[in-house]
């Protein structure tokens, strides 16, 4: 009994030291880089992107196997942030970055059985709900990671569209059509 | 005032005219000579819970309530929010959303009363004897009754009277310029309600605890003129009416102080600053009628007009009243319709939906034929200036639309577009038809949502953490419990242990001595 011990011991003090040994003998330096990219990131670990988590991202940007628009709850401002610390390649992004619109989960209250398990998924606690509960979420807190939707046994949760308040509605961008039929949608040119 | 100039000498026309502006056929006989009419009560009421700018007002009844006349049916929320009454008693048969007045036809929750004709009042508000209240008291007043700036933007009024708490401020101006074409319902007002506009300015001139009221009127409302001239104080305060030259936009809050007192208000100051607070005329009518009467703001005046309405008239209407009900109270449409736009034809917006109601800051239903519209080909800017003369604020609205359409917000934000009232001015002076008035709520709002997706991210960022720092306490603390558990389960043991070692004693006393006996 006490050999078996002693030996397993001394095996795993051995292993224990020479895997110390190595991590410090083959250190490998994070780039700096990753950690920049990591910070611009949201931070949400929501795996909107295939990676897994930010960190996950953050490396494969840093090698070039992922592009700066990958972040899709990150939206057009953190993947202007990333071009400008990224090196985008040639030819790997052209034109301009179509602005996306801003989804949101939302929540069939038919279906949901209150599982609780977008509640423990969603990485910005955007869903609220108890146990057995309908559970709802919070729009200005949802990032549309569709974290939710993967998890829902029931498909209860579907992405939309951010809908549109009176508050934030705005009118759209004048088309320049010149001798065409251009739109006076407002009333200015009255009288 | 315009700027100094010998050749602005020669021209008097020009005297007295704040910068730019421009000066359209004003179209007002339409209605401005007819009598106030007062509209029944119609068959439903719809009471938009967001009817000013600030917060949306909270419910306080529900569905098959009967309600009363003047009862308060939404509170205010926060600082900046107005209180909403019953215009009129009732049953509330929904409580729901529904179109709001708006040019985007967005849905707004709206309280739906059907009348049921008896008109009965609820308790009226407290009354107060202006003369002897707390400057306070009058101020609470006014919220309580849920008055807002009545000439279109709707400010709650007593949000703006709070002002004199920060600024001194010494001279109240009532806005009587009434500068957009058509709009003829604070003309109708100012001629058939004097006294109690007076009266009203009084109350908040003793509210502000100002030296002088002064009423700017703009040359073409002589009527008006005359009857307000009749009047020397308001409750005490020196009364004045300042004739201001008719010019479009001498409404604007800014430009009429400028136009009256000369005093210049700096872009993006308030004009409380400069020691001015400026008031709608219908808002000091509206205070008269909660101080001296307790009655809340549950109807206004409005002016039904343009060539598309049988019998334009100004209409005192209940607030809520859905806007076809007062075309067809006013005779209905005649002629082809272009557009019915809501407020007047220069700042208005087109409604979405007929059946949207009216609501505090609505002033006009304008039916427009296509005689009066003027839909042009937009065609190249060819860089005549016209717009950056027209401008009463001294932009270039030009160079503002060429960067918005390169997609430059930020660069047109920093030559002045949040400096830019929506006059509409530039508009309508292009030779060129180029909406860009358009164009520059566009890129505003677009701005202004990209601001809010930034703000996002960082509360993302916020939220991502306290996540992460939750689970990592939960796993902590999941950790010391498993620890305790395990101490205590030790503890237990041991003390286990101890007890069996004290209960042991005898036998193993026996045991050793058996032990020791056996060999």
């Amino acid at each position: 009994m006490i050999t078996a011990a002693a030996s397993m011991s001394a095996l795993g003090l051995g292993l224990g030291y020479l895997l110390g040994a190595a991590a410090r003998k083959f250190h490998v330096e994070t780039p700096p880089i990753v950690e920049e990219i990591a910070k611009i990131l949201p931070g949400t670990n929501c795996g909107a992107c295939g990676f897994p988590g930010c960190n996950g991202l953050a490396e494969a940007m840093a090698e070039g196997n992922a592009p700066v628009t990958a972040c899709t709850p990150g939206g057009r401002d953190v993947a202007l942030a990333l071009a400008e610390i990224v090196t985008v390649e040639e030819g790997a992004q052209a034109g301009p970055i179509a602005e996306i619109e801003p989804m949101v989960a939302f929540v069939f209250e038919d279906h949901c059985t209150g599982c609780q398990k977008c509640f423990k998924r969603c990485p910005t606690d955007a869903i609220i709900g108890g146990a057995k509960q309908i559970h709802t979420v919070v729009m200005d807190a949802c990032i549309g990671c569709d974290a939710c939707i993967e998890v829902c046994p029931t498909e209860a949760i579907v992405a939309r569209v951010k809908p549109k308040t009176l508050n934030n509605w705005f009118w759209d961008k004048p088309d320049v059509a010149f001798g065409g039929q251009a739109k006076p949608q407002t009333a200015e040119q009255a009288a | 005032m315009s700027f100094l100039s010998l050749s602005n000498l020669l021209k008097p026309s020009t005297w007295g005219t704040v910068r730019g502006g421009v000066h359209p056929e004003y179209r007002k006989a339409l209605t401005s000579e007819a009598e106030t009419l007062r509209m029944p009560i119609p068959q439903l009421l719809r009471v938009p819970l967001q009817q000013h700018s600030g917060a949306m007002a909270e419910p306080l009844v529900q569905r098959d309530d009967y309600v009363l006349k003047g009862q308060l049916i939404g509170k205010a929320r926060g600082t900046m929010s107005a209180n909403i009454h019953a215009p009129t008693s009732g049953r509330v048969i929904a409580l729901g959303a529904f179109t709001a007045p708006h040019p985007s036809g967005l849905p707004v929750p709206t309280i739906t009363i059907r009348p049921d004709g008896e008109d009965k009042w609820g308790p009226h508000l407290p009354r107060l004897r202006p003369e002897m209240a707390d400057p306070d008291e009058i101020a609470a007043h006014i919220e309580l009754a849920g008055i807002v700036g009545l000439g279109g933007a709707a400010f709650p009024a007593a949000v703006k009277l709070n002002q004199r708490k920060r600024h001194a401020v010494d001279t109240l101006l009532l806005n009587g310029a009434e500068c957009e074409p058509y709009l003829t319902c604070d003309d109708r007002l100012m001629r058939e309600n004097a006294e109690e506009i007076v009266d009203g300015a009084g109350i908040m001139g003793r509210a502000i605890g100002v030296k002088q009221i002064i009423v700017g009127i703009e040359s073409n409302k002589p009527d008006a003129i005359t009857a307000l001239r009749r009047f020397k104080f308001a409750l005490g305060i020196p009364f004045s009416v300042k004739v201001v030259p008719a010019q479009y936009p001498m409404g604007s809050a800014k430009h009429l102080v400028l136009a009256v007192t000369g005093k210049e208000v700096p872009a993006r100051a308030r004009t409380a600053e400069m020691g001015v607070l400026v008031y709608n005329v219908g808002t000091a009518h509206a205070v008269h009628l909660a101080v001296r009467y307790g009655e809340p703001l549950i109807s206004r005046v409005i002016t039904v007009s343009g060539r598309g309405v049988a019998r334009p008239s100004n209409v005192k209407v209940l607030i809520g009243t859905p806007i076809s009900d007062i075309i067809d109270f006013c005779g209905g449409f005649v002629g082809e319709i272009d557009r019915v736009i809501l407020g007047g034809p220069m700042m208005g917006h087109p409604v979405a939906s007929l059946r949207v109601p009216v609501v505090k800051g609505t002033c006009g239903v304008l039916a427009m034929t296509v005689s009066e519209t003027r839909k042009s080909d937009q065609m190249p800017c060819i860089r005549c200036g016209s717009c950056v003369g027209a401008c009463a604020n001294g932009l270039t609205p030009f160079d503002l639309n060429a960067k918005i359409q390169a997609g430059d917000l930020e660069g047109a934000a920093k030559v002045g577009l949040m400096d830019c009232m929506s006059c509409g001015s530039c508009a309508y002076a292009c030779p060129s038809g180029i909406p860009l008035l358009q164009a520059f709520d566009y890129a505003r709002g677009k701005l202004a949502e990209r601001q809010g997706r930034k703000h996002q991210q960082e509360e993302t960022k916020r939220l991502a953490a306290a996540r992460k720092a939750r689970e990592e306490a939960i796993a902590e603390a999941k950790k010391q419990m498993m620890l305790k558990r395990k101490a205590e389960m030790a503890a237990k043991k041991k003390a286990e242990e101890a007890a069996a070692a004290s209960e042991m004693p005898p036998p193993a006393t026996g045991s050793a001595i058996q032990g020791e006996a056996t060999p």
